[in-house]
C-alpha cells in the first residue's frame, strides 16, 4: 500500500495538473491548429473551460448531495424492522431508475421543468440514486449480527446502535457507492448539455453539432480528467474511513 | 437476585422455553447447561429483553423486567456472547467504555475504570488499551469482552457460551478467571455452556435443561450423587461420573493428618482427582499431602477416596 503522505502528494499534483488543463487550454491551440487546420478557431472560446467546468461542477454536485440524502434516508428506513417490507419495492423501484436511460429522463422532463440545468439535476440524481442505496443497504446489512447483538445487549438505543455502530462500519461501503456515483455522474452529466445545461458537455455536444472534432476532444478530456480526480478524491476520503482497520499487520 | 416464574417462550408454533422457573441468589454463579437447542440461548436472553417472553415472568431484585426502561435495564446488565461483538472501529478502550459513556460518566473516571479493568482481566492496560479487536487474539478478544461488560459494574453478569469459540487451553484459563472474578466481586452470573465440566467446576448452581425444560437444577454435588434421571445422568458423563465428584473434592477433605508417606507431595487444595491420578501414575495407594506453606501435613490413601465418594 502507498504511504498516506505518497497519495497526497499524487493527489496534489493530479489536481494541479487539472487546473493547468482548464486555465492553459488556449495554449494547446497551435496543436489543434496543426492537427484539424479547418477549424477555426481551433479551441472552444463561446465559453471558457474553467466557467463550463463550474457549471458542470455544481450540477454533478446539486444531484449527487440529492441522490445520497434520498439513498441514505430510504436505505436506513428499510433496514430498520419496521421498514423492512418495503426493501423490495424500493430496490424494484431503484432498478427502474437505472434501467431508464438518462436521455430518455430528459425528454421526458424537458416538458415539465423547461430547458436547462434542472432537467439534468433531476436525471442524474435518478440515475446516482441506486449505486448509493445499493450500498447503503450493503453496508448496513454487513455489520457483524454479533456486533449488532453486543450493542444492543449493553443498552445502546436503536438510533444509538445506528449511529454510533452500524453508519460507521458501514460509511466505507457506503462512500464507494457514492464513489461510483458521483464518477458515473460526472461523464453522464454532459448529456445535459443537449437540452441547454452548461456543462463540458456543451463544447462536445458542439463540435458533434457542427462537426468540429476538436471542441469534442477538449470537453472529454477536461470531463474525463475531472472524473479520475474525483475518483481519487473519494480513495483519499476512504481511506481515512477506514483507518482503523490499516493499523493492522 | 434474579427469579424467572413459568417463562414461556414460543417460536415458530414451538415452545422452545417451556416453563423455566429459576432462582438465582445474589452473589451467586449458575450454570445453564444443557444441549444445543436446549433453550438456554433464549432463556438467558429474555434475562434482558433481548428475546420477548411469551408467558410468565421474569423479576431482578423483585422487579419485574418488563416494567423497567429496555436500555436501562439492559445498562445494568453485563453481557458476554460467545461471538464477542467487539466493535472493530472502536479501540479496546473504547469498547469497555461503551456503558460508562452512555451512563456520562466522566472522562477521568472512564479511564480509571478502563486501565483497572484491563488489569483485571490480565491485560496490560499500556500496551492494550489503544489496539483494536482484529489485533488480538480469540482470548484477548473474549478478555475484553468480559472488561466491557463489567465495565459499569453491573450487579449482574448474563454470558452466553462465553468461552465456547476458545481452545480448551485457553477456555480453561478464562473460566478459572471468571471463577476468581466472580469470587472477588460476588456479582450474580448466569452462564450458558454445553460444558458439564465447566460448569461443574465454577457454578454454584446448577439448572440442566432439555427441551424447553429445566429437569434438574441444584448444587454440582447434588446432581452428581443424585441426578435426577437417565438423562442427566447421560449429561452429566454417566462412566465418569465418580470421577467428577473426585474432582469437586479438595484433598484436604480427605487427608489422614499426620500419616507419612513416600515421594512428591500433592496440595492440600487440589482436587482429589488429581492425587487419584498421581497414586495410579506412581502405582502407590498413599501419597503426602502439603499445606498451603509447603509444610507435609499427613497423607492421602486410596482406600479413602473410594470410601468418601
Amino acid at each position: 500500500m502507498r504511504s498516506r503522505r505518497g497519495g497526497a502528494a499524487s493527489f496534489a499534483a493530479a489536481a494541479a495538473a487539472f487546473l493547468l488543463l482548464l486555465y492553459a487550454m488556449p495554449a494547446f491551440a497551435p496543436l489543434f491548429a496543426r492537427a484539424f487546420p479547418d477549424v477555426r478557431p481551433p479551441i472552444y472560446r463561446f465559453q471558457s473551460f474553467p466557467m463550463l467546468f463550474l457549471s458542470h461542477a455544481e450540477i454533478v454536485a446539486a444531484s449527487s448531495l440529492a441522490a445520497t440524502a434520498a439513498a441514505l434516508a430510504l436505505g436506513i428506513f428499510v433496514t430498520r424492522p419496521a421498514g423492512r417490507e418495503f426493501r423490495a419495492l424500493l430496490g424494484a423501484l431503484a432498478a427502474i431508475g437505472q434501467s431508464v436511460p438518462p436521455v430518455a429522463v430528459l425528454a421526458i422532463a424537458v416538458p415539465v421543468l423547461g430547458y436547462g440545468a434542472r432537467p439534468t439535476f433531476v436525471a442524474l440524481t435518478l440515475y446516482g440514486f441506486l449505486p448509493i442505496l445499493a450500498n447503503v443497504i450493503a453496508g448496513i446489512e454487513g455489520v457483524p449480527a454479533a456486533v449488532r447483538e453486543a450493542a444492543q445487549g449493553m443498552g445502546l438505543s436503536p438510533f444509538q446502535v445506528l449511529r454510533q455502530v452500524e453508519l460507521p462500519l458501514a460509511a466505507p461501503v457506503i462512500l464507494a457507492g457514492i464513489r461510483i456515483s458521483v464518477v458515473i455522474s460526472i461523464g453522464t452529466a454532459t448529456i445535459g448539455s443537449t437540452v441547454g445545461a452548461v456543462t463540458l458537455g456543451t463544447p462536445i455536444i458542439d463540435g458533434l453539432v457542427s462537426d468540429k472534432l476538436p471542441y469534442v476532444i477538449e470537453g472529454a478530456a477536461v470531463v474525463a480528467f475531472f472524473a479520475v480526480l474525483a475518483d481519487m478524491a473519494f480513495e483519499r476520503i476512504g481511506r481515512r474511513l477506514r483507518a482503523y482497520a490499516e493499523n493492522a499487520a | 437476585m434474579i427469579e424467572l416464574d413459568g417463562v414461556v417462550r414460543v417460536y415458530g408454533g414451538r415452545r422452545v422455553v417451556d416453563g423455566v422457573s429459576l432462582v438465582v441468589p445474589t452473589g451467586a454463579l449458575c450454570a445453564l447447561v444443557g444441549s444445543s437447542g436446549a433453550g438456554k440461548s433464549t432463556t438467558l436472553r429474555m434475562i434482558n429483553r433481548l428475546v420477548p417472553m411469551s408467558a410468565g415472568a421474569i423479576r431482578i431484585d423483585g422487579t419485574d423486567v418488563t416494567t423497567v426502561p429496555v436500555e436501562a435495564l439492559r445498562r445494568r446488565i453485563g453481557y458476554v456472547i460467545q461471538s464477542i461483538g467487539l466493535f472493530p472501529h472502536w479501540t479496546v478502550a473504547e469498547n469497555i467504555a461503551t456503558v460508562p459513556r452512555l451512563l456520562g460518566w466522566p472522562r477521568e473516571r472512564i479511564a480509571a475504570r478502563t486501565d483497572a479493568l484491563l488489569a483485571l482481566l490480565r491485560l496490560d492496560p499500556d500496551s492494550y488499551r489503544d489496539r483494536y479487536a482484529h489485533q488480538l487474539s480469540g482470548g484477548q478478544q473474549q478478555r475484553v469482552g468480559v472488561a466491557r461488560a463489567l465495565a459499569a459494574d453491573p450487579e449482574i453478569l448474563l454470558m452466553d457460551e462465553p468461552f465456547g469459540a476458545l481452545d480448551p487451553i485457553t477456555r480453561d484459563a478464562l473460566g478459572a478467571e471468571l471463577a476468581l472474578i466472580h469470587r472477588e466481586t460476588r456479582k450474580t452470573i448466569v452462564f450458558v455452556t454445553h460444558d458439564m465440566d465447566m460448569a461443574l467446576k465454577i457454578a454454584d448452581i446448577v439448572a440442566i435443561m432439555h427441551e424447553g425444560r429445566i429437569v434438574q437444577q441444584g448444587a454440582p454435588l447434588d446432581i452428581l450423587e443424585r441426578p435426577a434421571d437417565d438423562f442427566v445422568r447421560e449429561f452429566v458423563g454417566r462412566a465418569a461420573i465418580g470421577l467428577k465428584l473426585l474432582a469437586l473434592r479438595h484433598v484436604g477433605e480427605s487427608m489422614r493428618p499426620g500419616l507419612a508417606a513416600a515421594g512428591e507431595p500433592v496440595d492440600e487444595a487440589a482436587p482429589l482427582s488429581e492425587a487419584l491420578s498421581q497414586m495410579v501414575m506412581r502405582r502407590t495407594d498413599r501419597i503426602p499431602v502439603r499445606d498451603a506453606e509447603g509444610a507435609v501435613t499427613g497423607s492421602v490413601v486410596l482406600a479413602d477416596l473410594v470410601r468418601r465418594a
